[in-house]
C-alpha cells in the first residue's frame, strides 16, 4: 500500500479505572447487581467472622505443637531420627548442586525451599533442631557455590538423582538391629515416600502403556487397553485392599512388605490414568512429525524419544501434574488399610483421650499440609510450562 | 559432490509394476520406471493421480502392495534394517516442511547426523552451519522453526535432509504451501542442488522449474505414468491427449 502519508501506529486505548469506578461498573451497575453484591458481601462477612472467631478464640492449637513430631514422622523411632536428617541433607546438597548447574527453575525452586527451611529455623523449636534447619540452608548454599557453572558435572548429578531414591530407602530403613521397619514409617514422611515413589514409578510406566496402546501389534495394544480399562474401572481403595489382603492369601510364601504393596498398588493405579493423559498428547502430534523422523532414518524408539515424546509430554504437562496431585492426595487412602500416614496420624491423634474433640484443629492442619504440597506441584508445573514455552506452536 | 561423469548406466532406483491401494481405492496401477544416478526427474499430474504416493513409496513412507522397488541395489521389503538403510540414502522434503517445532533450526539439522550417522556433535554443528550458509540462512540457526518464514522453513528442511548426505533427494510439492513471494527462494536452492549433481525426484506444479532443470518429466494420471519425456518434447510435442490438456491448463494462468 503506497500512500503518501505513512500510516501512524497508535497505542491501544487504555482501560484503567480507579477502584471506585471499577466497583460501580462491575458490582453496582444495576439494581439487581446491587442486591446480589450486598447479599454476597454479607455472606462473606458472616462466614469469615465465624471462622476467625473460632480460629483465634475457641480453637486449641496447642494440639499441633504437642503432636508435631508425630504428624511429621509418625512412630519413627526417636533415636533414629538422624537417618531422616541424613536424607534431607543429602537431597539438599543434590538440589543445591543442580541449582548451580542448571539455573532457571531449578535455582528458583532451590531458593524457595531454602527460604522455607530458613522460616523453620526461626520458629522456636529446640535449639538443636533450629541449628539443623539452618544447616540445611547453609548446605544448599555451599553446594550451589561449589557446583556453580560446572556444566560438565551434570551427568553425575543426574546419576546422583537416580541413586538418591534407593539411597533414601536404605538410609531410612537401615540394617541389622537398628533397622527401622516400614511399619514404623508414618506421618508426612510416609505420605511423601508413597507419593514420590508413585509419581516416579507411574510416570515411565504410564508412558510405556500409552505407547503400547498405540502399537501396530494387536496383541500388545489389546493387553495395554485391557490393563488400562480394567484399572480405571476399579476404585483405588479396592486395589489397595487387594494388595493388602489378597496378595498374602494367594502368595503366602512371598512375604512382601505392606508399604511396598501399597506403593505397587498406587503405582499401577496411577499408571493407567497417566497412560491416558500421555495418549492424548501422542494423538495431538501430527503424522508429518513421525514421517519426517522416519525419512531421516530414525527408527521407532529414536523417533519416539527425540521427536514425539518431547512434544507430546510438553503438551500434557497440566494433565500429568493434575494426576500427580491427585495421586499425592490419594495416598491418604492407605490409612484405611491401617498404615499411619499423614491422615492416619491425624485420625489417631483425635482418638487420643488427651486430645478428644479437637478434630477440627488437627484435620485443618493436615489439610493445610496437603494443600501446601499440592499447590507447590501446581506452581512448579506452570513454571515448567512457561520455561518450555519457547518455540512452541 | 558427485559430478555428471559419475553417472553409470546402472539405475539407482528401479520400480517394477508397483501397485498400491488405500483400502479399495487403487492409487498406483502398475508403475514401471527407473532413475539414473544424477538424474533430475520432475513428476507432475493432476491431484489424486498418485504422484505423491509414488515418491513416498521410494523411502517406504507408503508401503506398496505389489511389485518391486530397488534403491541402490537394496530391495524395499518389510525388513526394517533395509528400510532404515535406504532412508539414510534418500532425503525427503515435504509440502508442509514437517520441521520439529521443539528443536532449533540447527538442532533440526544435526539430529539425524548425531543420532543416526553417529557423528560428533561439534562436527555435526559445523556441517549444519555450512549447510545453512549454503541455504543463505546462517543467521537463523538458533531460532525455532515457528519463528522464521515459510520459505526459510523449507530451506531448513532441505538442509536437514542434506545433512544426512543422501544420494537421492525426494521433493513432495516443496513449494505448494508457500506464499508466492517465497517460492523462488526455495526453487533457487533446488536449482543449485540440481547443478551439484544430486539425483532428484521432484513432485511439483512449477512448470517453469521443470522445463529449466529437469532431465525428464513424468506425467501421472489415475495411477499410471502417461507421459515420460525430456522437457522439450514434453512441452512442445506431448503424445497423450491428457498431457496436452494438463499443459494447456497449467500454462494458462
Amino acid at each position: 500500500m503506497a500512500t503518501e502519508e505513512k500510516a501512524q501506529s497508535h497505542k491501544p486505548p487504555r482501560n484503567v479505572h480507579s477502584p471506585q469506578e471499577w466497583l460501580r461498573q462491575n458490582l453496582f451497575n444495576t439494581w439487581y447487581n446491587v442486591i446480589l453484591s450486598l447479599l454476597s458481601i454479607g455472606f462473606i462477612l458472616f462466614i469469615s467472622k465465624g471462622i476467625l472467631t473460632w480460629a483465634f478464640t475457641e480453637a486449641k492449637w496447642s494440639v499441633i505443637p504437642a503432636n508435631l513430631q508425630l504428624i511429621l514422622i509418625g512412630s519413627y523411632p526417636r533415636d533414629q531420627i538422624w537417618r531422616i536428617w541424613t536424607v534431607i541433607y543429602l537431597l539438599s546438597v543434590l538440589l543445591g548442586m543442580s541449582a548451580g548447574i542448571w539455573h532457571g527453575i531449578v535455582r528458583r525452586f532451590a531458593i524457595i525451599l531454602a527460604c522455607v527451611w530458613l522460616i523453620c529455623a526461626i520458629i522456636p523449636f529446640q535449639l538443636a533442631t533450629r541449628g539443623l534447619f539452618l544447616g540445611i540452608v547453609v548446605s544448599i548454599a555451599i553446594s550451589y557455590l561449589i557446583a556453580s557453572n560446572k556444566i560438565s558435572w551434570h551427568r553425575w548429578i543426574v546419576i546422583g538423582w537416580l541413586l538418591s531414591f534407593p539411597m533414601t530407602m536404605i538410609v531410612l530403613r537401615g540394617f541389622g538391629e537398628n533397622a527401622v521397619l516400614t511399619s514404623n514409617w508414618g506421618g508426612l514422611l510416609l505420605t511423601l515416600i508413597l507419593a514420590i515413589v508413585g509419581i516416579c514409578a507411574s510416570f515411565p510406566l504410564g508412558v510405556f502403556l500409552a505407547l503400547c496402546r498405540q502399537s501396530k501389534l494387536p496383541a500388545i495394544r489389546w493387553i495395554s487397553t485391557t490393563y488400562i480399562e480394567t484399572i480405571r474401572g476399579v476404585p483405588l481403595i479396592t486395589i489397595l485392599f487387594m494388595g493388602s489382603v489378597l496378595i498374602p492369601i494367594f502368595m503366602p510364601e512371598m512375604n512382601i512388605d505392606q508399604v511396598v504393596r501399597m506403593m505397587i498398588g498406587i503405582t499401577f493405579f496411577s499408571a493407567a490414568y497417566m497412560a491416558e493423559n500421555v495418549r492424548g498428547g501422542l494423538q495431538a502430534i501430527p503424522r508429518g512429525q513421525t514421517e519426517a523422523a522416519h525419512a531421516l532414518g530414525l527408527n521407532y524408539p529414536k523417533t519416539m524419544l527425540f521427536i514425539v515424546l518431547p512434544q507430546a509430554l510438553r503438551s500434557v504437562i497440566p494433565a500429568i501434574v493434575g494426576q500427580f496431585i491427585s495421586l499425592f492426595k490419594d495416598t491418604s487412602l492407605v490409612s484405611i488399610i491401617g498404615l499411619i500416614d499423614l491422615l492416619g496420624v491425624a485420625k489417631s491423634i483425635t482418638a487420643n483421650r488427651e486430645w478428644l474433640g479437637l478434630q477440627a484443629e488437627v484435620y485443618l492442619f493436615a489439610a493445610v499440609i496437603y494443600f501446601v504440597f499440592s499447590y507447590s506441584m501446581s506452581y512448579v508445573s506452570t513454571e515448567v510450562e512457561a520455561s518450555l514455552g519457547v518455540g512452541n506452536t | 559432490m558427485d559430478n555428471k561423469e559419475n553417472t553409470t548406466n546402472d539405475p539407482i532406483i528401479v520400480c517394477e509394476d508397483i501397485h498400491k491401494w488405500y483400502d479399495d481405492f487403487h492409487v498406483l496401477k502398475g508403475i514401471t520406471t527407473s532413475f539414473q544416478t544424477g538424474e533430475r526427474a520432475v513428476i507432475c499430474g493432476p491431484s489424486g493421480s498418485g504422484k505423491s504416493t509414488f515418491i513416498r513409496t521410494i523411502n517406504r513412507l507408503e508401503e506398496h502392495q505389489q511389485g518391486k522397488i530397488i534403491v541402490e541395489g537394496i530391495e524395499l521389503t518389510n525388513d526394517l534394517r533395509n528400510i532404515n538403510l535406504i532412508r539414510q540414502e534418500v532425503g525427503m522434503v515435504f509440502q508442509q516442511f514437517n520441521l520439529f517445532p521443539h528443536l532449533t533450526n540447527l538442532q533440526n539439522i544435526t539430529l539425524g547426523p548425531i543420532r543416526v550417522r553417529k557423528i560428533a556433535k561439534k562436527q555435526a554443528e559445523t556441517e549444519a552451519l555450512a549447510l545453512l550458509d549454503r541455504m543463505d540462512i546462517e543467521d537463523q540457526a538458533n531460532k525455532y522453526p515457528t519463528e522464521i518464514s515459510g520459505g526459510q522453513q523449507q530451506r531448513v528442511a532441505i538442509a536437514r535432509a542434506l545433512a544426512m548426505e543422501p544420494k537421492i533427494m525426494l521433493f513432495d510439492e516443496p513449494t505448494s504451501a508457500l506464499d508466492p513471494e517465497m517460492i523462488s527462494e526455495v526453487l533457487d536452492v533446488m536449482r543449485e542442488l540440481a547443478q551439484s549433481g544430486m539425483t532428484m525426484l521432484v513432485v511439483t506444479h512449477e512448470m517453469g522449474f521443470a522445463r529449466e532443470v529437469a532431465d525428464r518429466i513424468l506425467f501421472f494420471d489415475e495411477g499410471l505414468i502417461v507421459e515420460d519425456a525430456p522437457p522439450a518434447e514434453f512441452f512442445d510435442n506431448p503424445k497423450h491427449e491428457r498431457t496436452k490438456l494438463f499443459i494447456s491448463q497449467t500454462l494458462q494462468h
